[in-house]
């Protein structure tokens, strides 16, 4: 069961950060009529899926990818996706403060009341890291009776290991294929994966089934803050 | 892109020298690979719209090509090459792409700065 919310606010690096493990997520708070705001930092210029022989340049891949994004929004149900203008692998180099300014006005603005981003330091990319960073600071920084709640997704090789298993688990099996869609949506980045995935879901493998209908969050515990 | 044709990228390369240029020049093993691999020593670099002016440029080897500019006060240079592409902006797009189909490489040469 997933808890109601009054807005969720999903901060996220690259296009189809979100299709894995929160399209579904996503797309349920959608169908029950709360209003969700995606806002994707860069447009994943860098991304090196490019095929052999290349169906995308290094210069035209952002724009394939900023439809493929708008496509999966539209998968999601999601309308209010914003797109902010930042260049793949470059968060981490940006103003500390800059970024966390950025998160404040995200929050300000949409007033969420649960946002969703990585969980910082397990969470692999240097970008989701440094999202996730920002993301904590700025959550952080509101005051404890206004804060929304933060889940984060983490998926560092020693996630188990140091943090335990995830303490939210949700159920998305009735947006199964608003999710499969989502990831359908980031062709150019998922064409291989899907291949693999749709064939094991054809044959109900069982851990391919509950990987694709379960998302798993870990609530952010505010002792490990990023200050 | 086209895979690397010797003759003809070696013409456009020729295009540019003498001017002004913007380069964005690449490696990479993408942000996963000490992910999925955790031996693996993971090392790259990019620069975007660096403002040069090269002498005398060439192409060399059957792809994976070598690349070489060779600059008023130094060089650029880059392995792999295995595609290019000219593109509608006038651009010099070079990339090498690994056997799964992801760019290792590239190597770009514009008149006008990058996006």
């Amino acid at each position: 069961m997933i808890a109601k919310e009054k807005h969720v606010l999903v901060i996220f690096p690259h296009p189809d950060d979100e299709a894995f493990g929160v399209s579904g997520t996503i797309a349920s708070h959608i169908q029950a009529n709360t209003p969700v705001t995606y806002a994707c930092l860069t447009l994943g210029q860098m991304g090196r899926n490019l095929g052999n022989p290349p169906f995308a340049t290094r210069e035209s891949l952002p724009l394939i990818r900023k439809q493929e994004l708008l496509n999966a929004a539209q998968a999601m149900g999601l309308t209010d996706l914003r797109m902010m203008g930042l260049h793949d692998k470059t968060i981490e180099f940006e103003n500390d403060e800059k970024m966390v300014k950025m998160m404040r006005d995200l929050i300000d603005e949409v007033q969420p009341s649960l946002v969703i981003t990585f969980y910082p330091d397990y969470s692999v990319h240097p970008d989701h890291e440094a999202t996730a960073r920002a993301v904590v600071r700025a959550v952080g920084r509101t005051p404890e009776d206004v804060r929304p709640k933060l889940h984060c997704v983490a998926f560092a090789n020693n996630t188990l290991g140091a943090l335990g298993a995830p303490d939210i688990l949700h159920d998305v099996s009735a947006v199964k294929e608003q999710k499969l869609d989502a990831m359908r949506a980031h062709i150019s980045q998922t064409a291989w994966m899907l291949e693999d995935l749709e064939k094991r879901l054809g044959e109900n493998e069982p851990e391919a089934v509950k990987w694709v209908t379960t998302e798993r969050f870990y609530t952010y515990r505010w002792d490990q803050g990023y200050k | 892109m086209q895979p690397v044709n010797l003759e003809k990228v070696q013409t456009l390369i020729n295009r540019f020298a003498g001017k002004d240029v913007y380069i964005h020049l690449e490696t990479t093993n993408g942000a996963y690979a000490a992910h999925v691999d955790e031996k693996f020593f993971n090392a790259g670099a990019f620069i975007r719209n660096a403002k040069v002016r090269y002498e005398l440029g060439k192409i060399i080897g059957e792809a994976p090509s070598r690349v070489g500019l060779k600059l008023e006060m130094g060089w650029i240079y880059a392995q792999g090459i295995t595609h290019y592409e000219f593109d509608s902006k006038e651009r010099l797009l070079m990339a090498g792409h690994d056997y799964q189909g992801k760019l290792a490489v590239s190597l770009q040469i514009s008149e006008t700065p990058f996006e």
